[in-house]
């Protein structure tokens, strides 16, 4: 067999079904022996896309998606995904084609030093440079994308190693010394934490993507109605909680809700579940839940303590410490909640609520999430991009499961709805996918249409256009004194021509009567299908927490925010 | 004062450098370094002298620890270890050679051997004898220094962390939700 067969039987062993990528000169070989396997691979009109379809086929199903590039540029567009795949956990292996090892170092055509430029960019990375490494490379590779704290790792193989004849001998076991991952918590921090659920007044439960990743929403709804505590969800972690569930309060953080962030500011106990206490989170951290023991659940040490200490740390898988918690928690009887925090709360709750309000002479973009809601239900997957949009869809659209929300939350990737929702809807074909972006956003993943016509997938795509790169213009408009600089986009395509021009359909909506018409047209086509709603070009996400600010000191919106 | 951080990596390549590049991606300049291979061939001890307060020194010791090739990272400025340097000095005065032998200190100098138009002088201690040491010379003296950097040994025994091997493909199973339609 050759180094490229032996490849892709490897993939196979660890259950590979597809693979996202752009072929080149030094991956021929590997695309030759594609043909004849079962492994399908989804082509993509540019490397950056193929690891972000990787990275939503991975968010969908919890999967390991897969990508491969070829040598020099092939590799270098990767970078932007595996980094954003890094900030956002998310298990990932991405190939990438090398020059031949007799080349390397000589600056020959579309050669890239790839290991070196994705080291930081990945959780581990490897080069081969013998055929007898390839297998236990691969499965290394796969092992520790999925495992402990997910994340990326890039392997990097040089032609001659795709070329290269030997046996393949199946390996079964791999051995990685300096790797170890922990599952279950310490027992005598689990107790120490029961203790302090049972002893706390005003308990907050604030968990993020490690509940996703590690498949704990079972695990953590079971502590949400254990506890009767408030639990909000980060921007990461949104479908943990049904949105509807009376104790959810929504997303904190620079956007998120008033009483999320008014609940985690007076808590007296954080129980933090798989987050990493982001800066977008927490503002000025000194100020963040400070009168507030944390216990802190995460299964990567590096985490805890990093930028919050931990009065009670917890090291250890989501699913299983939970699961402890939980255990423990059953065995000392029910634990009482503390109904006049829960008032507090509600009250807060009900006090100032997401504005979702409609107008009559233009499509607010919450008018937009509305609708969007209404026809999802709280079940379709959602794709986003990054921006105003991806805001406004976090705060108001429903999630009533995890793998839900698709979105780039730590690097704030734009370009990456699109080629995010090509990876869903190729996993999860029996799913209503909507693929949401910004017109910047949008017009950074256009080649992408062409796959998306080639595989017929029916992503409903929805621009939320305002004409505006919106969400730097809004802070343009609240900090720089309303200078814009370079965020009109003053030239959008004609959605209908530009969709036509694909073979797929696309409409242009501006007209508030006609958006919720458009949209179920929209979802009836049986094909893919390209929205272009016209919004309020000069609407502002709120709350908004300024960088830098108190959670809790919130500008609410226009009347008592900073433009008055 | 300067502090050890002592770190058992597989010896592979690359290794070194994700290690080195943990203090060098936050601007933290290497006081000094040094690497080599333990009685295990495969694995390596390095011991980096750093310039860190004990906050962010966590914090690096942390993301070492994170590293797939780093079998264990460990603070060794507080706890008791041995720290110990080699210094090479190379003299053109025989007169010299003997003032410097001659200077009392806890350092142990010998004669190494003798260099074109001179001699080669070896001394070993640690780092902060050494300083002093070199710092007692006469004032007129021309040598060329070479240092190794500390290298260090904890003084208590420590029980390494031993991950048993897994078996391929164990991570989709971790990894892979049961699905609802």
């Amino acid at each position: 067999m050759t180094g490229a067969q032996i490849l892709l039987e490897c993939l196979a062993h660890e259950g590979v079904d597809c693979m996202f990528g752009y072929p080149g000169g030094v991956t021929l070989p590997l695309y030759d022996a594609i043909r004849d396997h079962q492994i399908r691979h989804v082509l993509v009109r540019h490397e950056q896309n193929a690891v972000f379809a990787a990275e939503g086929y991975a968010r969908a199903t919890g999967r390991v998606g897969v990508c491969c590039a070829t040598s020099g540029p092939g590799a270098t567009n990767l970078v932007t995904g595996l980094v954003d795949a890094l900030m956002d956990s998310i298990p990932l292996v991405a190939i990438t084609g090398q020059v031949s090892q007799a080349l390397i170092g000589t600056d020959a055509f579309q050669e890239a030093d790839t290991f070196s430029i994705t080291r930081p960019a990945t959780k581990h990375n490897y080069i081969v440079t013998s055929l007898k490494d390839l297998p236990r490379t691969i499965h290394e590779a796969f092992y520790l994308a999925a495992s402990g704290r997910p994340g990326p790792v890039l392997v990097d193989i040089p032609k001659d190693i795709f070329l290269a004849r030997g046996a393949y001998e199946p390996l079964t076991t791999i051995d990685l010394p300096g790797y170890s991952v922990r599952m279950e918590g310490d027992g005598v921090q689990i107790s120490r934490a029961a203790e302090a659920i049972r002893a706390a007044k005003r308990p907050v439960i604030y968990a993020g993507g490690g509940i996703i990743l590690g498949n704990a929403t079972p695990e953590l709804r079971d502590y949400v109605a254990l506890s009767g505590a408030p639990a909000v969800c980060t921007l990461m972690g949104l479908g943990a909680i049904p949105t509807e569930h009376p104790q959810f309060i929504s997303m904190p953080g620079m956007h998120g809700s008033y009483a999320a962030n008014m609940a985690i500011t007076d808590c007296d106990l954080l129980i933090a579940l798989g987050v990493r206490f982001d800066d977008r989170v927490t503002g000025k951290l000194e100020r963040f839940a400070p009168h507030a023991r944390i216990i802190h659940v995460d299964i990567d040490p590096g985490e805890i303590g990093k930028n919050r200490v931990a009065d009670i740390p917890l090291q250890g898988h989501a699913k299983t410490v939970i699961a402890q918690l939980n255990a423990e928690l059953r065995a000392g009887g029910p634990v009482t909640p503390n109904a006049p925090w829960q008032r507090q709360v509600d009250d807060w709750k009900a006090e100032h609520p997401y504005d979702r309000a409609h107008a009559e002479h233009e499509i607010r973009p919450q008018h937009l999430m509305d609708e969007i809601d209404r026809l999802s239900a709280g079940e379709a997957i959602v794709c986003s991009d990054v921006g105003q949009h991806q805001m406004w869809a976090a705060q108001l659209l429903r999630f009533n499961e995890p793998r839900l929300w698709i979105n780039s939350g730590g690097l704030g990737s734009m370009g990456f709805g699109l080629p995010s929702a090509i990876g869903a809807q190729y996993a999860r074909p029996d799913k209503l996918v909507f693929a949401i972006c910004g017109d910047g956003g949008f017009q950074m993943s256009i080649p992408e249409l062409a796959t998306i016509a080639s595989l017929a997938l029916p992503i409903k795509m929805i621009v939320m256009n305002n004409g505006y790169l919106g969400m730097v213009r809004q802070w343009q408009t609240l900090f720089y004194n309303n200078r814009l600089s370079s965020v009109e986009l003053d030239c959008f395509p004609d959605v209908e021509k530009l969709a036509g021009a694909y073979g797929i359909k696309g409409r242009v909506v501006r007209d508030p009567a006609e958006l919720a018409a458009a949209l179920e047209d929209a979802i009836k086509e049986p094909g893919p299908f390209l929205l272009d709603v016209r919004v309020s070009p000069d609407a502002n996400v709120y709350p908004m927490v300024p960088s830098g600010g108190a959670i809790n000191e919130m500008v609410l919106g226009e009347l008592t925010g900073a433009r008055k | 004062m300067l502090q050890t951080i002592s770190v058992l990596i597989e010896n592979k390549a690359g290794a070194l450098l994700r290690v080195t590049a943990v203090l060098a991606s936050r601007g933290y300049n290497i006081e000094s370094l040094t690497v080599a291979r333990t009685c295990d061939p495969e694995l390596s001890r390095m011991t980096i002298t750093v310039n860190a307060e004990e906050k962010l020194r966590v914090r690096i010791i942390a993301q070492m620890n994170k590293l797939i090739n780093v079998v264990e990272a460990v603070d060794l400025t507080e706890s008791p270890s041995s720290v110990r340097e080699l210094v090479l000095l190379r003299l053109e005065s025989a007169t010299l050679c003997g003032r410097i032998l001659e200077i009392a200190s806890p350092v142990q100098a010998r004669l190494a051997g003798p260099a074109r138009n001179g001699f080669v002088i070896e001394a070993t201690g640690s780092p902060a004898d050494l300083d002093s040491w070199i710092r007692s010379f006469p004032g007129d003296t021309a040598v060329e220094i070479t240092r190794s950097g500390g290298v260090a040994v904890p003084l208590e025994p420590r029980i390494l962390p031993t991950p048993r091997p897994v078996a391929t493909g164990a991570g989709r199973a971790l990894a892979e939700p049961v699905l609802t339609a």
